[in-house]
């Protein structure tokens, strides 16, 4: 994987990029003084997803779908279920349907948001971006913080748990069903949820302290870390609010001029549109009315924090106005501000569960609407890493006959890819490289949260080989781990 | 009524009345023999060899071999169950099996099979045939990735709807389940009620936009594995 090239640059290549979700790897280009002429983060997998889904009925989707991915395999289950919500007419959930797939989705905000700050993040920001390697990865952090270790996986553990009983299954459930869904909450499974609920939040409480304390404390030297201005969308809440599960479509710019808002997301289309690039298996989607150029955006916790008016839980509200007060109001650009936002969401998560599990809706019995058939359908959903889109074209048969889904990490791709060129350009260029100063790539890359084929789950320590080549090509560095 | 037939199952005296098959009377007395393309109300076929046994030692179908007096039958021991592994490995392999997105999954019988057997991966190479689905029919699908040409609903149709919708085609590795009609399911007198319908093991035909209605934990071998309604209360089971 590492080549001279026919410009006489040097080509680094940092693969594969560890402590994220799924494979990819960066590719630095330098010249003889070490100065970075180009940096790109790219995303070596290949799913197929869209094509072989054809042919299969619509009702197999939310379950076929979901097997993209093992960490947040509830947000394909859930945007593929409202779209085949509206394939079968049945599009206006009934409370029961509405608030058990809510309490889904929450699950999976927290425990997915736990594992990534626990066992992805922690690490970076306890122990530095430069410390030993040996100790800075997730058996560092339980050995000498084992309390937070611990928190983390039973976090992790709680969200799972909410998940197996409103899915079924604590990974790739069947709950979500076309027009509704196939179960309701138990009084019995209602009592066991919420027998830990209060010590989940109060543990949220202290995740989002840790977040914001660490933010603030270093904030000189984070405000610029692969930061750089962008437009922001995400779904929104009819009346502004942050909303995860529904809402309608609302795009910003860095200083918070809205560039759409409330756009019904059937019409994504009018709006939204994908750049091909040769280098990368992954799409660059932009906003159409500002071309790819000015177009690309920012998905997942920061930008949702960025296009919300408010949060309607307490709690993450009050977190929600310190956070937009760092910058006076105006949206947050710090890619680093992702950990807060994203403990924000792991708070917003927790309290909206523990309102839901008092909430007797949940022991409904009527599951299932249905009403006038359609053909075409878009469903939409705010998954942990973002704006998650899936696109059907259903044949009078039953059967898929076209699919389009642009998950999360795609939207993030081109921010990603900033944030590699801007940590690449002020630390990197023109220095001697150390594992350390490579990991700030990694650190750039894992604010975004990504999951980098929206399939595997490449958890803990990965080989990982980087060499520098001189321009005739000898080698003149190699640093390897794993 | 008396039995008139004794035999033995793994030892097991076993009380039969003459014209009866082993499985029926095994059934009959708590005794479980696995089995695939036996169905209650429809003749047997004896093709699927799931539900072999050793009778004097030979190889025989349970569902068709009749009772005889003072046989010997071999039913639950290593040897037989080695058998009956290598066949239900040979069934998912010869087929597109895909049970983590099946909505069969949980009611299937050859799954459910594999999970009594303790098959967690076939050790045979997967042939991945190219297999079409028939989506034409309003209310039935017709997926024959997953069929294991058990032939039931070719009984069910023929002897039960008396309407004859489906038969075999082909010899060998090339016999698939075909259709009364030129082209496709939607083309036949099918209808969803039929007992043809009902009655597939797998999920090659399905009662369509049902999907996953029963939740996961109240499927039928989400408690218990297949047979144990049989071994609970004999002269139950399919």
């Amino acid at each position: 994987m590492v080549a001279s090239t026919s410009n006489g640059l040097k080509r680094v290549v940092i693969e594969p990029v560890t402590r994220v979700e799924g494979h990819g790897k960066v590719t630095l280009l330098l010249d003889e003084q070490n100065k970075v002429h180009q940096a790109r983060l790219h995303i070596v997998e290949f799913r197929g997803f869209e094509r072989f889904i054809q042919g299969r009925p619509f009702w197999e989707v939310p379950v076929l779908v979901q097997r993209l991915c093992g960490i947040c395999p509830v947000s394909h289950h859930l945007a593929a279920a409202k779209a085949m919500d509206r394939i079968v007419g049945g599009e206006q959930l009934t409370p029961t349907a509405e608030k058990m797939r809510r309490l889904m989705h929450y699950g999976q905000f927290f425990q997915s948001h736990a594992l990534h700050f626990f066992h992805l993040v922690s690490p970076d920001l306890l122990f530095g971006f430069d410390a030993d390697v040996a100790i800075r990865n997730v058996i560092g952090v339980a050995a000498k913080y084992p309390d937070l270790a611990v928190q983390g996986v039973m976090m992790r553990k709680y969200g799972q748990e909410i998940i197996l009983r409103t899915a079924g299954k604590k990974i790739h459930g069947t709950g979500a069903i076309p027009g509704g869904v196939n179960k309701n909450l138990s009084i019995a499974e209602r009592d066991f949820l919420l027998k830990d609920a209060e010590q989940m939040l109060t543990w949220a409480r202290g995740a989002l302290k840790l977040a914001k304390d660490y933010t603030l404390a270093h904030l000189d030297e984070l405000r610029d870390f692969g930061s750089f201005e962008s437009n922001h969308l995400s779904l929104i809440g009819a009346s502004g609010e942050l909303d995860l599960y529904h809402g309608g479509l609302r795009a910003i710019t860095a200083t918070g001029e809205k560039i759409f808002d409330h756009v019904d997301y059937q019409r994504y289309l009018d709006y939204i549109a994908e750049e091909v690039r040769p280098w990368s298996y992954m799409k660059f989607p932009f906003i159409k009315s500002l071309g790819p150029e000015r177009g690309w955006y920012r998905v997942g916790p920061l930008a949702r924090l960025n296009t919300a008016d408010r949060i309607d839980t307490p709690e993450a509200e009050a977190a929600r106005q310190e956070f937009m007060a760092v910058t006076q109001g105006k949206p947050n650009n710090i890619s680093m501000a992702y950990h807060w936002a994203r403990m924000i969401e792991l708070l917003h998560s927790m309290e909206k569960i523990h309102a839901l599990l008092h909430d007797r809706d949940l022991q409904g019995t009527d599951l299932v609407v249905r009403g006038p058939r359609r053909e075409e359908t878009v469903g939409l959903i705010e998954a942990p890493r973002g704006t998650l889109f899936h696109h059907y074209v259903v044949n009078k048969d039953d059967q898929i006959v076209r699919a389009n889904l642009i998950v999360s990490t795609t939207n993030n791709n081109e921010p990603m890819n900033r944030a590699v060129q801007k940590v690449a350009q002020d630390h990197l260029s023109g220095r001697q490289l150390t594992e350390g100063l490579l990991n700030r790539i990694e650190v750039a890359i894992r604010a975004y949260d990504p999951c980098l084929s929206c399939a595997t789950h490449a958890l803990g320590r990965m080989p990982l080989e980087v060499e520098l080549l001189a321009a005739d090509g000898t080698r003149l560095d190699r640093r390897s781990r794993g | 009524m008396s039995a008139t037939v004794e035999f033995t199952i793994d030892g097991k005296e076993i009380p039969a009345q003459p014209g009866q098959t082993i499985l029926e009377a095994a059934q009959q007395a708590g005794v479980y023999i696995p089995r695939l393309c036996w169905c209650k109300g429809l003749v047997p076929h004896g093709s699927c060899r799931v539900c072999t046994v050793l009778v004097n030692g030979r190889p025989q179908a349970a569902c068709t071999q009749p009772v005889a007096p003072g046989v010997v039958v071999e039913n639950n021991t290593e040897k037989v169950t080695a058998l009956r592994r290598n066949i239900i490995e040979m069934l998912f392999v010869e087929g597109n099996h895909f049970c983590m997105f099946c909505e069969k999954s949980g009611n299937c019988e050859l799954q459910a099979l594999a999970y009594r057997f303790g098959i967690t991966a076939p050790k045979y190479p997967y042939l991945f045939p190219q297999r079409d689905v028939d989506a034409s029919h309003p209310d039935v699908l017709l997926d024959r990735n997953r069929c294991i040409l058990c032939g039931r609903c070719v009984r069910a149709s023929r002897d039960v709807d008396g309407k004859h919708v489906f038969d075999f085609v082909g010899r060998g590795p090339h016999k698939r389940i075909a259709v009364n009609a030129a082209a496709r399911l939607a083309e036949t007198d099918l209808k969803v009620a039929d007992k043809a319908v009902e009655v597939c093991p797998v999920g090659a035909i399905l009662k369509k936009r049902v999907g996953y209605a029963v939740p996961v934990g109240q499927r039928q071998y989400d408690q218990q594995p297949i047979g144990s309604d049989i071994e609970a209360a004999p002269a139950g089971g399919r």
